[in-house]
């Protein structure tokens, strides 16, 4: 098969071509790695590129579907964000301090992907340990938006998204905390879902914020976030938030049927600030879904304009706690001159290992946290926080879905906030009350600005009501062709220009 | 709120963090003017208002006190950048 096809597929059609035998899972996994090397010099979405390992899963896969078997993503290329530990393979989390750490396991998601014979074709990069809105904050440079290589993917999960739109794998797994897979969907025009905290294993996810971080899969259909979701989803013990709860078959929720479905319109996600681009796209995105029979009421989320400052005292008082044990003892770096004590080794090490933004969060967090400010800070947060939870349970008593736009604008240019720490932290202001709230959202591509960028429709549910949230979103995919568009990219002639053409490809 | 060099050099202690002459004045500045934003949760009365540590209602859960030994412990400590045999290797603690 030829890798340019590639930018066309999604899972449920390289599905069907699998399940026919019109293409191997070899083949599929030799087009997409040849299609990485086309794209990776202009987008930078991946850290690795673990080749050696997607090709041994494709055999695997190639015998198991000769065999007669058949899983949703059997044989299916995906990249999971560099902040999933992978057995003996590199995983970085985008950070010098993590140089040369070869995780001794796997997370529980790379185990379950590994297990449904998914086929591991890279590590996306990131924002350092996930703490950012742009992927600038990578140590290792940053990703490109495939649709304009002069705009940021959004972050933390930028190399997730951008890995789906240049065509580099058919479905990525990323991380979101306070907006960091459904941000970078909706800049890089692709759909990502954040399900509810509790329902994907946090179990060997590099912690960054434990009380917020969730896993989550990006694609370019919402149907095929259903497909991943099903994979992922599930009790595991070795994470105690983990919710012992039946996983329902998400696939069989994409009815198409959202008639009587009360979508629910936050007043206060259509205010000032909002491009106006974003805002008419994301009306007559609401206007398609009622088209197919929902009803739209307006809803309040009175709380909304402190979900920031709420979210930067909560994620950085955890992140300043998580990020201790990265201490130049038991893996990574280790940076000391002779004489140091323990604690100038700490420091040393620390302050070599990591990268601006880190120890910015780092130290946020540690003054919420210390003496004196706990109560202010802290405290106040955490029942700011209740607060923001009980304007969801109000609006969830009126619908049964709320429809926002995912970002207030479209991508903005590299090098555009990166001395603003703040502006930066504002693009997550329509994202980050889900996280405080523990619930579920999508993104899903909804239209284009007038510079040709991807703006994204964010759909919210209550807890655990990701079959509600996938049937809406696909729905909307069903009347609509935004996850159709692809970017035009400029690719680098490929040496191995041969790599995919063995076997005789469709 | 204002944040002084001193504050700035305490918390990098507390945090284990090394800071250059240079972070620490620009890290002041942004501290001082996030903490400035962050100001206005001050507007809300929460008053009697829980806090909410966790949005999830699980109990901890425990599990069978039962010996598992799967990990390989070369591959653990393997990862360790000074390390002499299977001890890990740090700075003289005791003077």
């Amino acid at each position: 098969m030829n890798p340019s096809d590639l930018s066309s597929w999604t899972i449920a059609s390289a599905r069907a071509a699998l399940d026919a035998r019109d293409v191997s899972a070899t083949e599929l996994a030799r087009a997409t790695l040849e299609r990485i090397a086309q794209a990776e010099p202009r987008v930078h979405a991946l850290l690795s590129v673990t080749a050696d390992r997607a090709l041994a899963d494709a055999t695997d896969a190639d015998r198991r579907l000769g065999a007669g078997e058949r899983g949703p993503l059997l044989g299916i290329p995906v990249v999971l964000k560099d902040i999933f530990a992978t057995r003996g393979i590199a995983t970085t989390c985008a950070s010098r301090i993590l140089a040369g750490f070869k995780p001794p396991y796997d997370s529980d998601a790379a185990e379950r992907l590994a297990r449904a014979g998914s086929v591991l074709v890279g590590k996306a990069n990131l924002d350092e340990f996930a703490m950012g809105s742009s992927n600038e904050n990578s140590a290792f440079g940053p990703t490109r938006n495939p649709w304009d290589l002069e705009r940021v993917p959004g972050g933390s999960s930028g190399g997730s998204a951008a890995a789906v739109a240049a065509g580099e794998c058919l479905a990525s797994l990323g991380t979101d905390t306070g907006g960091s897979i459904r941000l970078p969907a909706s800049y890089c025009g692709v759909s990502g879902l954040k399900p509810t905290y509790g329902r994907v294993s946090r179990f060997g996810v590099i912690a960054y914020a434990s009380s917020l971080d969730q896993v989550g899969p990006l694609a370019w259909t919402v149907a095929d976030l259903a497909a991943v979701l099903g994979v992922i989803a599930g009790h595991d013990p070795r994470d105690s938030t983990s919710v012992p709860r039946p996983v329902p078959d998400y696939l069989a929720a994409l009815t198409g049927d959202i008639a009587g479905l009360r979508v629910g319109m936050p007043r206060e996600y259509f205010a000032e600030g909002i491009a106006p681009d974003v805002e008419r796209t994301t009306r007559a995105a609401i206007e398609v879904l009622a088209e197919r029979g929902a009803r739209i009421v307006e809803v309040d989320l009175p709380h909304t304009e402190f979900a920031i400052a709420t979210y930067y005292l909560v994620a950085t008082a955890e992140a300043s706690s998580n990020l201790a044990r990265y201490d130049g003892v038991r893996f990574g770096l280790r940076h000391a001159t002779i004489g140091d004590s323990l604690v100038d080794m700490y420091r040393h090490t620390r302050d070599a290992g990591f990268g601006a933004e880190v120890k910015r969060r780092i130290l946020l967090g540690t003054y919420a946290l210390s003496a004196g400010y706990y109560d202010a800070y802290y405290l106040k947060a955490q029942r700011v926080r209740t607060l923001i939870r009980r304007d969801f349970e109000a609006a969830f008593a009126r619908c049964d879905v709320i429809a926002a736009p995912t970002a207030p604008t479209t991508a903005f240019r590299l090098g555009e906030k990166i001395s603003d720490p703040l502006a930066m932290y504002l693009s997550d202001v329509f994202t980050t009350s889900v996280n405080l709230a523990g619930l579920p959202g999508l993104s899903a591509p909804c239209g284009f600005d007038d510079a040709g960028l991807p703006i994204g429709l964010q759909l919210i549910a209550p807890a655990f009501g990701e079959e509600t949230l996938l049937r809406a979103g696909d729905a909307y995919q069903r009347s609509t062709e935004w996850h159709r568009r692809r970017p035009t990219l400029d690719l680098v002639a490929a040496a191995g220009a041969n790599i995919g053409k063995a076997g005789g490809a469709p | 709120m204002p944040v002084s060099l001193k504050d700035v050099d305490h918390i990098a202690l507390l945090a284990r963090l090394g800071l250059t002459n240079e972070e620490r004045t620009s890290l002041r500045d942004d501290l001082e003017a996030i903490l400035g934003y962050i100001g206005k949760l001050e507007q809300l009365d929460t008053t009697g208002v829980e806090a909410t540590a966790h949005v999830i209602d699980l109990q901890t859960p425990l599990r069978d006190d039962v010996v598992r030994n799967p990990e390989d412990a070369d591959a653990l400590l393997g990862n360790a950048p000074d390390r002499d045999r299977s001890y890990l290797r740090v700075p003289k603690i005791i003077e």
